[in-house]
């Protein structure tokens, strides 16, 4: 019967494709549900969810925490900068403290690499990872790939581009195992300094001129310049970037196919996307957010399906 | 497994007319009311009823639904096979409608119940009432009853009804299984 493989969504390497599939067509649902004029369903009423974002993110805790009101659960949320954690708590003690409480499911981003698998074997809730360092952000890559499949029928056999900081980008990670766990052929594209040297050994390919890579894609995913993740220069400066990797409506127009733009934002508007091509016809951004809420509330529930009274 | 039949297909023919003819009595042209089947299997006894009064009784345009209660019901997490949802197609308002929720066996009346907090989500209803073609009515756990029943039947828990549809089974019909 229907359900997870895994008992906490740490990492897209983690899931199988029959898995994915189950979270789509979940999705698919709580897609009308979330549309309809009461969005709210009572499933998770005795759920409590504890939201621990160590780092700062406004959308993904925005989306989480909709999907989990949606989904009628207690919410609790967590910020590092106002907590404890400034004071020397480690992550076990402040997990367990909160755990204390009567928590079943954690939301935690956190800034370490690996932050959730080392929660899930420690304590005894469901673990989501919504962004652990430069590692995984599954629910982004999640939600991306259910906005490709809206959009062109399908995953399979597409071409999809990622472009700018792969390096730092837990993003282009997630993104890499799910599209190519359902059949996609995936590229990279950036500076070179951008892009790890393991990248070839994940069946991916590079191409370090953007034209090139637009030419060969159905899709081109644009990731955000991380200003934040970079400690030292990688591109001489972003009006360099922008000329080289920065994507307008003249070199779309110059295509000889309408290629579809996903963003996973928030944007640097002018950096590595133009807002004429923000705003397009061809982006799907906006859809991305919303699918977000679908996804996450589609994870959330098939996760607390599994905890039994 | 010993399977008795209950109803054949012709007693369900004689019903389902009796049963569109009840609505009619008290919907007349339908114009403020909404007929919601439940899915995935009250949406057979639903598609029925609606083809029997547009083609037979000429009441042009009936408003149908479909509902998916799935995730409104009280048994999330504590059944041991996980509960797979179906879709919800119900592309109009119910805001001041008379909604006829249909369903084609009423047991528990934990599946209506759920039905009731779902409706919710689409608007507030004039009123609701309760369609369906069998009433097993010694099994109920909530205080829920029929507006309209095809049959009643007294049927003990260890014993299943089965209700089989041309779409899906190629037969209409109603059993009574030993579980």
């Amino acid at each position: 019967m229907d359900q997870l493989s895994v008992a906490h969504l740490l990492g897209i390497k983690y899931l199988k494709p029959s898995d994915i599939e189950l979270i789509f067509k979940t999705a698919d649902h709580f897609k009308e549900v979330i549309n309809r004029p009461i969005k709210k369903v009572p499933s998770l009423r005795d759920i409590t969810i504890a939201n621990l974002f160590f780092e700062n993110s406004t959308r993904t805790k925005l989306s989480f925490e909709l999907a989990e009101k949606r989904l009628s659960a207690d919410v609790i949320n967590f910020s590092a900068s106002q907590s404890s954690v400034k004071k020397g708590e480690t992550l076990i003690d402040t997990v367990n403290n909160i755990l204390s409480m009567k928590v079943d499911i954690v939301v935690m981003r956190h800034a370490n690499v690996g932050a959730g698998v080392f929660l899930a074997k420690h304590v005894n809730a469901k673990i989501i990872n919504a962004g652990d360092g430069t590692h995984e952000h599954p629910t982004q890559a999640l939600l991306d790939s259910y906005s490709i499949r809206e959009k062109l029928g399908t995953v399979k056999g597409k071409k999809i581009v990622i472009i700018g900081d792969i390096l730092h980008s837990r993003v282009a990670l997630s993104n890499i195992f799910a599209l190519q766990m359902q059949g996609a052929e995936v590229k990279v594209c950036g500076p070179t300094t951008l892009i790890p040297k393991y990248i070839t050994s994940l069946g991916v390919t590079v191409e370090t001129n953007l034209k090139k890579a637009l030419e060969w894609c159905d899709v081109a995913n644009v990731l955000r310049v991380q200003n934040e993740r970079m400690d030292i220069n990688y591109f001489p400066s972003t009006r360099e970037y922008t000329q080289l990797f920065g994507i307008n409506k003249e070199i779309l127009d110059n295509l000889d196919k309408k290629i579809v733009i996903m963003h996973p934002g928030p944007i640097n508007r002018g950096v590595e996307i133009t807002s004429d091509v923000a705003d397009s016809e061809q982006s799907i951004i906006l859809h991305q957010v919303e699918n977000g809420v679908a996804i996450r509330m589609a994870v959330i529930y098939l996760l607390a399906e599994q905890i039994k009274r | 497994m010993s399977k008795k039949i209950l109803l054949n297909s012709k007693d369900i023919e004689i019903i389902l007319h009796r049963l569109a003819c009840q609505l009619i009595e008290n919907h007349n042209d339908f114009s403020d009311t909404v007929l919601i089947g439940l899915q995935p299997r009250g949406s057979f006894l639903a598609n029925r009823l609606v083809q029997l009064l547009e083609n037979n009784y000429g009441i042009k345009d009936v408003k149908l639904g479909l509902l998916d209660i799935t995730f409104y019901r009280d048994d999330f997490r504590r059944r041991s096979e996980p509960l797979a949802a179906t879709s919800t197609k119900i592309n109009f308002l119910i805001e001041d409608k008379k909604v006829v929720i249909i369903d084609d066996v009423l047991y528990s009346g934990r599946s209506v119940r759920a039905a009731l907090t779902a409706i919710q989500s689409f608007g507030r209803p004039l009123n609701i009432e309760l369609l369906v073609l069998i009433d097993r009515r010694f099994s109920r756990h909530l205080p829920i009853q029929p507006n309209y029943r095809g049959r009643q039947v007294d049927a003990i828990n260890e014993e299943k009804v089965l209700v089989t549809w041309k779409e899906t089974h190629e037969i209409d019909a109603v059993y009574l299984e030993q579980k």
